[in-house]
């Protein structure tokens, strides 16, 4: 027994403590609602607060396309307001700001809360039949210990300078050199570390603790495994980040000397001598969890696929197992490549070759999920709606984002492109083209569940149609920036004669991100649209077979009346001599 | 209503590849969309790698997305066909498959992994060689680059041909280098991380505070080319930029002679 009063075998026991029990209304809406220890509305919450921060983090993107389209020139409507002193245009140390914080929100606030902390809590024990976390105070904190962060990155942005400048790598010396919202960036960031670790160890102790009888590892549909997987990547690189992230601060608050180098001039004043420190020592432990951090943010987007695509084809997932070995082979090579993102950094050339060779590696087996994902759909009985349409585009976005990789796996020729805006483009078919496309397609998938209504299916499509045309609108002309060499992360890019003609290409990079803005209004008005007027949804509308189907929808706290009993895989779609196309992971055999 | 998104999804290939070849092959209104023009003899090779890779990317992506497409209108319209409802395919894997793509996979990447180390060792590994007293030793910089926020310092050595030395010429934000023989620069920082980026040399190296980089190139002809720092270094990071001017060896020479030394040298003699 738990303190919570589960077994961890999984048998039902006394649920805890009913939200409704006091009589004072206020208390028991901060019981349900706020201080909760319930998964499925911890993941709301999760949900709820990172698609308010997407919503940020694009209009920060969004005056970076400004500026980049039409440079040094006031900002429509807002412009006056927030610079006023510089008579409504974007200022350079403001430019890097906005970078800084687009990648800062949308990693760190946006794709990895909402990939594991929403959907991960969410769906983690209705898929494998548990009646919650098997730490639900803990889970309960993890959410909470996103607040602080919150606060430091809005505190960081209220300073003068208005906020950290320096990208969201923090390469120093220059991180800790120059500028003072440095430390609330870095405070904000081991808050979000903290709550990643509370969260991954739970989801680990839970898939492996808490499985009803009958769901063997095997039998678990891909999302569990792509979060089983991601949590274990977390809990192993996310103490390095949060380790790297305390010898910054201290770096900047001490200056004990742990990348700082002898000798150096800042601003050109003062030599700052025998302070020994090594620049890149950050940049390896940065990377030792950024890298393995592109696929924690992709993973279970691309395990909630397999699970949309399977059932929106009515066909069994193919090559589960593969699957399955392709998602442990990305997370075990995905620790040993992260020199590939310092080929040209000055690190030695010859550890370059080996991460070379690594990073061409993984290409395998993210090739080996894109071949299944396509065997899934061969010969299936495709229903059209909008979360197979979003699986569908996903697939499209990951190889486009795939196979750019292999550019920059080659080390002759990433020294050309890397800090270019080939690199944007890669990474924003990855995270954007892919992971948000993935995610978009759960929210239409899992709503039903979560509120009890159906999202307008029609409307999913036409924001699937505009999303798939402006994505691809904004991100693919960025490829052949990148090749021209046209350099991410400056203000003004045109200061640099070779790339003054580049600007119309640049203009219509930001009128199709405008479009993208605004079919993401689309899917705001249908979300909170739905949430109130959608039509009711049945407990099962996609005909699935996990077993968060099999509990009537906004299931209640514990979930399951009676811990099921699971007998098949569940992939069961249109198995021959079956009454129906499906057949439930939880169905007794006749 | 699949035919239409079959159809948007056979787009993605196709309209992907057509624009891509277009801009490759700089037709309009694409033009100016590829690797610029390029001065460096081991930028060929960069070149060569590049397209061979764009080409393995061609095969997979075309043939992948047509897949998809063909997959979406052929198989999205099966309850429809005949006004009679079809079921899907029940089939589960194929270890045949699986095996087939897996290595046939993996032996493109191992070849990739090959192809290019050449490349690699010719602009990082090996650093020319030249016989100094006898010896085949490395080549010494012609010149020492510093980066500071935010321009740069170019020292040449002066006729004695080595750096640090009375002789050195100074010039802010402009390199001379002579083209038609390979050149070692010798890179260094003052305050933060910057990268020396030259595109029309297709060479990058960041330069790390505390560190000495070496890079090295053969320049192919008489041209200007632009230095831009490619490493974020602050609010003037922007404006970071130099120029090559790149002459023969002759008028190097005669470049050279013409200068003064710079004083800076002695001063920092002094003080020391």
């Amino acid at each position: 027994m738990t303190a919570d009063g589960f077994s961890l075998s999984g048998e039902t026991s006394a649920v805890h403590e009913p939200h409704g029990s006091s009589s004072n209304p206020l208390v028991r809406f901060l019981g349900t609602w706020v201080f909760s220890r319930d998964h499925k509305v911890i993941g709301l919450q999760f949900l709820f607060s990172s698609l308010i921060w997407l919503g940020i983090g694009g209009l920060l993107a969004l005056a970076i396309r400004w500026q980049l389209a039409w440079p040094w020139t006031e900002i429509p409507i807002i412009g006056r307001t927030l610079f006023a002193a510089e008579g409504g245009q974007i200022t350079p140390q403001f430019y890097n700001v906005l970078f800084t914080m687009h990648a800062t929100i949308m990693i760190f606030f946006v794709v990895v809360p909402i990939l594991t902390g929403a959907f991960g809590n969410y769906l983690i024990p209705l898929m494998i039949g548990a009646r919650d976390m098997a730490f639900p105070t803990m889970n309960m904190l993890s959410y909470w210990l996103m607040w602080p962060a919150f606060g430091c990155m809005i505190w960081a942005m209220a300073t003068p300078e208005r906020g950290p400048d320096f990208g969201w790598t923090a390469y120093p010396p220059l991180s800790v050199l120059f500028g003072d919202a440095q430390s609330l960036w870095v405070l904000g960031l081991v808050f979000v570390g903290i709550s990643s670790m509370l969260g991954s160890i739970n989801y680990i102790t839970t898939v492996l603790q808490l499985r009803a009888p009958g769901m063997t590892l095997f039998r678990m549909p891909m999302t569990v495994w792509g979060l089983f997987i991601t949590a274990i990547l977390q809990a192993f690189a996310l103490p390095v980040l949060t380790a790297a992230l305390v010898m910054l601060l201290l770096e900047k608050v001490f200056q004990t000397g742990f990348f700082l180098p002898n000798g150096l001039e800042a601003n050109s004043i003062q030599p700052l001598d025998g302070s020994g420190g090594q620049p890149l020592l950050w940049q390896h432990l940065f990377w030792f969890y950024s890298h393995p951090a592109v696929y924690i943010m992709v993973l279970p987007a691309m395990g909630m696929v397999s699970d949309m695509l399977s059932c929106g084809a009515r066909k069994p997932l193919f090559g589960y197992r593969p699957m399955i070995y392709s998602m442990i082979a990305i997370s075990g090579l995905g620790f040993i490549v992260w020199g590939h993102h310092m080929f040209v950094s000055g690190m030695s050339y010859f550890l370059s070759v080996s991460f070379m060779i690594s990073t061409m590696l993984i290409a395998l087996p993210s090739g080996v999920k894109v071949f299944n994902w396509l065997g899934t759909i061969w010969g299936g009985k495709l229903r059209m709606d909008s979360p197979t349409l979003f699986g569908l585009g996903f697939i499209s976005m990951f190889i486009i984002g795939g196979l750019s990789g292999l550019l920059m796996a080659a080390t002759p020729v990433d020294m050309v492109i890397t800090d270019t805006y080939f690199i944007v483009a890669h990474f924003h078919y990855v995270l954007f083209g892919s992971s948000i496309l993935g995610v978009f397609g759960a929210i239409y998938f899992w709503f039903p569940k979560m509120f009890g209504r159906m999202m307008n299916d029609f409307w999913g499509q036409v924001h699937f149609f505009l999303s798939f045309i402006f994505v691809n609108g904004t991100f693919f002309p960025m490829h052949f920036l990148g090749a021209r060499g046209f350099l991410r992360r400056t203000a003004d890019p045109y200061v640099v004669e070779g790339f003054r003609d580049l600007l119309p290409v640049n203009q219509f990079i930001t009128w199709c991100a405008f479009g993208m803005a605004a079919a993401q209004v689309i899917f705001l008005i249908n979300f909170l649209g739905s949430l109130f007027w959608g039509r009711k949804a049945e407990a099962n509308p996609w005909r699935a077979n996990s077993l968060e189907w099999t509990v009537p929808n906004s299931p209640p706290h514990g979930n399951f009346a009676e811990i099921p009993q699971v007998y098949r895989g569940p992939y069961e779609y249109s198995y021959p001599g079956h009454d129906s196309d499906y057949w439930p992971q939880s169905e007794a055999p006749a | 209503m699949y035919r239409f998104w079959g159809l948007l999804f056979f787009a993605v290939p196709i309209v992907g590849t057509i624009v891509y070849a277009l801009a490759m092959l700089g037709v309009a209104p694409f033009a100016g969309l590829r690797l610029p023009a390029n001065y460096n003899q081991a930028g060929v090779e960069i070149a060569h790698l590049y397209n061979v890779i764009h080409g393995i990317m061609a095969v997979v992506f075309v043939s992948t997305g047509l897949l998809l497409g063909w997959s979406v209108w052929r198989f999205g319209g099966r309850q429809l066909s005949g006004g009679q409802e079809l079921g899907a395919r029940y089939f589960t894997h194929s270890n045949l498959l699986e095996l087939t793509w897996s290595v046939a996979a993996a032996g493109i990447l191992v070849f990739l992994s090959l192809y290019q180390l050449n490349s690699w060792a010719e602009n990082k590994l090996e650093r020319p060689l030249v016989e100094i007293a006898g010896r085949m030793q490395p080549q010494p910089p012609l010149a020492k680059v510093v980066a500071k926020r935010f321009g740069w310092e170019f020292y040449h050595a002066g006729p004695d041909g080595r750096l640090d030395t009375p002789d050195d010429v100074y010039l802010e934000n402009l390199l001379h280098v002579p083209f038609g023989e390979p050149v070692v620069l010798q890179l260094e920082s003052r305050d933060v991380i910057h990268s020396f980026f030259v595109p029309g040399l297709r060479l990058k190296q960041d330069i790390v505070p505390g560190m000495q980089h070496f890079v090295w190139f053969k320049a192919t002809s008489p041209v200007e080319l632009e230095i831009i720092c490619s490493e974020l270094c602050g609010w003037g990071h922007y404006t970071m930029q130099a120029r090559m001017q790149l002459v023969s060896r002759s008028d190097y020479d005669r470049w050279l002679a013409e200068q003064s030394p710079w004083k800076g040298f002695a001063a920092k003699e002094e003080q020391e």
